[in-house]
């Protein structure tokens, strides 16, 4: 993979045409209708900077920072541009020219991207501390006492947002090795994630619980390391490339029919870990493999067949609508297999949302670095799902979840965020609290 | 005369400090449009609010001699928008709205900058039916289309965007703002001044807001496919269907390179392994729709159809389309570069035409993916090739001067919607013939003396 835009394939930037069909869904585009906003407008100054028409400057690192990397450009491109590549790769030789080095930010920078996030038994434990000051009401007590003023203005911000950490971690509520009760067809490892893991690992329960439900046996290592899509989004190539080795030792991908991801986020990077390490002899093949495994849960449910619960997850019918995640519906091109899944369920009547694949604002750490246009997205998020009149919101992945919900919060709605994967666990559990009808 | 921080400054205080790019970053990527391989920098990108500062920008480019290239989302298949010389680009992309719908009168005001998907939503909301349908329709704007006279895959049909402009905001080269036309449907008081303005490519006047002509929307619509082993046969259905006086909304044509390419981005299910395809749409009254549809059916049977198949539902009919108007930027994902043509022909002669086209890429060994709005005769031929390769780029060259020779041999024209400006200028005089070249020029130099508004497009 290259780390630079001057050491990229050539033929990758010049595969935009600029015929502008990108204009109209992208995000960023819409808001200012200022070409350097758009995806055709940064490839532009991308292939300058390749071309040596132009440096790294603070405007090209702004520019690239501006844009979400939610991929709709990729959907709506005939010409298949690989923007994903272009973007982490215009990310990464920015974060080498150290244009944006800053104390602050070289902090930050170095506690989560190579400190929390390449060690996933530190996050666990940062995260520990997190759900006792949470708990033991030391939050509320900060916040009476404005003690959160001390924070940089960002943070301050999105304090009220902060996510609540679970009381178990998904190590806690999954074994390492669960076998179905009916007959195994098929061998599958499961991903846990990292904010998943922290905040939703409830999630993961139900996704392991749904396949063993299909006759997956389902493997699930204790102690998983983050997937590297957050350095690959962020510039670091190198931790990603390291992250993804870790990941193939651990899950190796011959062992299974399929691993299972169930964040959309996650998702989208899981698949090319061959882009990353194309040039490593040890692992290329074996990359190669793991991109051949990788499945979404919506995704792979629909491969297998999955069996249609006959329960509703609730005892009154559910009024839901779908917000695809991005890199779900974009950067892995997931998009029916959701619905389907929601619409087999009984009791849940689905209501299409309005710009449904359209960015929620959250990507990734985008609401820290962009808050402004985070919160227009969001604004404009929560505004269609209000007028949908829906009782639930569906959408599968964490990022999209934490933010969508502060929305709602804030908008005083009463629609509850739930992952489909999840109302599928819910119904499957009630089919045993039921007679079977017919 | 070079733009001096004196007139940058004016500028700003035209539009404002927000509307006025400068910085490289910002600039550069206003240096290209939809065509390939014409790239210029322009000193600066003003974003007029509303007509009265066009006008003003206008008239302080007039008193400095300095050109103006006119733009609205950069879609152009010409380079019609492409900077040229030390210029600044008035981009008008928020001058959007849509003023009014008149159901009384069945017509539409907009402002240059609307895009053209949503006036015929709006007109929709009424019942009402805006048909100019370019391929880049979900993010053309109507005052580039007006500029080029752009087409679509309706043509046949309906006309072109030429065929709705009633009336047009102009500023005038010395900044001075008229008014032309109007909501009459009769009008022939003097010269028809406002069909001056349509497809002049931004170098007579700047289209500021448009009188737009609505129809009823029509009441049904039946889309089919038809499948061929040779790409003759589709051609000769056209003629036919044509030489029986049936006029579909749709015939559209494609070969087996640009269905492959089309399938591998949409995934619709298109037959990859035919020769060549029509896409065939008739609207109109139900009646006449089934008994047209039926026609053509049978037509497209008897000369050599594989099999046709019709769209279940409007939502097919829709993906179709949409699919359709992707041809051009899907058949990019072959190579490097495309280099796309618009040549059109008489109808009588697709057959003729289409065969030339695959057997002068064949001599030349070039890769050429072919399809158009066979319907209306205009074909686009696109070379799949990549820029640096000069050799190759040389025999696309004699290869598109062959195709062009042979157009106009065949009574044809050199392009059918896409406009000349940069892109076929090399080719105005050899199919216009001296003397209207010469007309055409003097216009020019009438309206515009010193040559600000878009030089050295449709000619030097």
């Amino acid at each position: 993979m290259a780390y630079k835009l001057k050491e990229l394939d050539y033929s990758i930037l010049q595969q935009c045409m600029h015929c502008g069909m990108c204009l109209p869904t992208c995000p960023t585009y819409d808001t200012t209708k200022r070409e350097r906003n758009s995806p055709r407008g940064r490839i532009a100054l991308m292939r300058a900077v390749a071309d040596d028409k132009i440096s790294i400057t603070q405007e090209f690192a702004d520019e690239m920072s501006y844009c979400l990397g939610c991929l709709a450009c990729e959907t709506a491109c005939p010409a298949g541009v690989n923007y994903a590549v272009l973007f982490e790769t215009a990310r990464s030789d920015i974060e080498q020219s150290k244009i944006n080095n800053s104390l602050t930010r070289n902090f930050w920078r170095f506690l989560t991207l190579r400190g929390l996030f390449m060690h996933p038994r530190a996050l666990r434990s940062a995260a520990v501390l997190l759900r006792w000051y949470q708990q033991f009401g030391i939050q509320s007590l900060v916040r009476k006492c404005h003690l959160t003023t001390f924070l940089p203005a960002n943070l301050r911000r999105l304090e009220p947002q902060t996510p609540r950490i679970c009381r178990k971690f998904s190590h806690q509520l999954i074994a390492a090795y669960e076998n179905p009760m009916e007959p195994t067809t098929y061998r599958v490892a499961l991903l846990t994630g990292c904010m998943q893991d922290l905040t939703f690992s409830d999630v993961n329960r139900d996704t392991a619980d749904v396949l063993l439900a299909n006759h997956c046996s389902v493997h699930t290592p204790p102690v998983q390391p983050c997937c590297g899509s957050l350095h690959g989004h962020n510039g670091e190539t190198e931790l990603a490339a390291r992250l993804a080795r870790r990941m193939i030792d651990l899950m190796p991908p011959e062992n299974f029919d399929a691993i299972i991801t169930n964040a959309g986020g996650c998702g989208a990077h899981l698949r090319h870990y061959h882009n990353l390490l194309a040039d490593d002899p040890q692992y290329a093949e074996r990359a190669r493999e793991w991109d051949r495994k990788i499945r979404d849960i919506h995704e792979w449910l629909i491969q297998i067949n999955f069996r249609p619960p006959h329960a509703a997850p609730a005892e009154t019918p559910l009024h839901v609508t779908y917000h695809e995640s991005c890199h779900l519906a974009h950067g892995q091109k997931i998009t029916q297999q959701p619905r389907e899944l929601l619409r087999s369920i009984p009791g849940v009547i689905l209501t299409e949302l309005p710009e449904s694949n359209w960015c929620c604002g959250s990507a990734g750490v985008y609401s820290i670095t962009q808050p402004e246009q985070s919160a227009n997205l969001l604004d404009r998020k929560v505004k269609h799902i209000l007028a949908t009149g829906a009782d639930v919101l569906a959408t599968s992945n964490p990022g999209c979840h934490l933010q969508i919900a502060a929305g709602l919060e804030c908008a005083g709605s009463t629609i509850t965020l739930i992952q489909p994967i999840t109302l599928l666990a819910r119904a499957y559990r009630n089919e045993k609290k039921i007679p079977i009808t017919s | 005369m070079p733009i001096v921080e004196s007139i940058i400054h004016r500028l700003t205080e035209i539009v404002g400090i927000a509307n006025v790019l400068t910085k490289i970053e910002d600039v550069l990527p206003y240096g290209f449009d939809g065509t390939a391989t014409f790239e210029h920098l322009a000193a600066a990108v003003v974003f007029p609010q509303n007509t009265a500062q066009v006008a003003a920008c206008v008239k302080l480019a007039a008193e400095h001699k300095i050109s103006i290239v006119t733009r609205g989302s950069g879609t152009g298949l010409s380079g019609g928008s492409v900077p040229s010389g030390d210029c600044i680009v008035l981009c008008l992309v928020q001058m959007d709205a849509i003023l009014e719908v008149d159901p009384r009168n069945l017509t539409l005001r907009a402002q240059c900058g609307a895009i053209t998907a949503k006036i015929d939503e709006a007109a929709s909301v009424h019942g009402l039916f805006y048909p100019p349908d370019p391929g880049s329709l979900k993010i053309s704007t109507i005052g580039g289309n007006v500029a080029e006279n752009s087409g679509g895959l309706r043509g046949l049909k309906y006309g072109v965007t030429r065929d709705y402009v009633m009336g047009l905001e102009v500023v005038l080269p010395d900044g001075r703002i008229i008014r032309l036309g109007n909501a009459c449907v009769k009008d022939v008081a003097g010269y028809s001044m406002k069909d001056l303005f349509i497809g002049s490519e931004g170098t007579l006047g700047i289209v500021t807001e448009v009188l737009l002509k609505l129809l009823p929307r029509p009441a049904a619509r039946r889309t089919m496919l038809a499948t061929y082993e040779r790409m003759e046969d589709a051609a000769e259905t056209v003629s036919a269907i044509i030489a029986a006086a049936i006029i579909p909304c749709t015939l559209e044509f494609l070969d087996q390179m640009t269905i492959r390419c089309v399938e591998a981005y949409a995934k619709i299910g298109l037959p990859t392994d035919c020769a060549a395809l029509l896409l065939m749409e008739t609207d109109g009254h139900t009646a006449a729709v089934a008994d047209e549809a039926e026609k053509m059916l049978a037509i497209a049977k008897a000369h050599g159809a594989r099999e046709v198949t019709i769209a279940a539902n409007a939502e097919e009919s829709m993906k179709l389309a949409s699919a359709r108007r992707t041809a051009f930027s899907a058949l990019a994902r072959m190579r490097p570069t495309t280099i796309l043509e618009d040549v059109t022909v008489p109808r009588s002669e697709l057959a003729t035409m289409v065969s030339f086209i695959a057997a002068t890429a064949n001599r030349h060994q070039l890769q050429v993916g072919t399809f158009g709005h066979m319907g209306d005769g205009n074909l686009h031929p696109t070379f799949l090739t990549d820029e640096r390769d000069t050799d190759e780029m040389h025999r696309v060259h004699l290869a598109l001067d062959e195709i062009v020779a042979k157009t106009l041999a065949l009574g044809g024209t050199i392009t059918g919607e896409h406009g000349v400006g940069l892109a076929k200028k090399q080719w105005l005089r050899q199919q216009l013939g001296d003397d209207s070249y010469e007309l055409m020029r003097q216009i020019k130099h009438t309206l515009d003396p010193n040559q600000l508004l878009n030089p050295g497009k449709i000619f030097d």
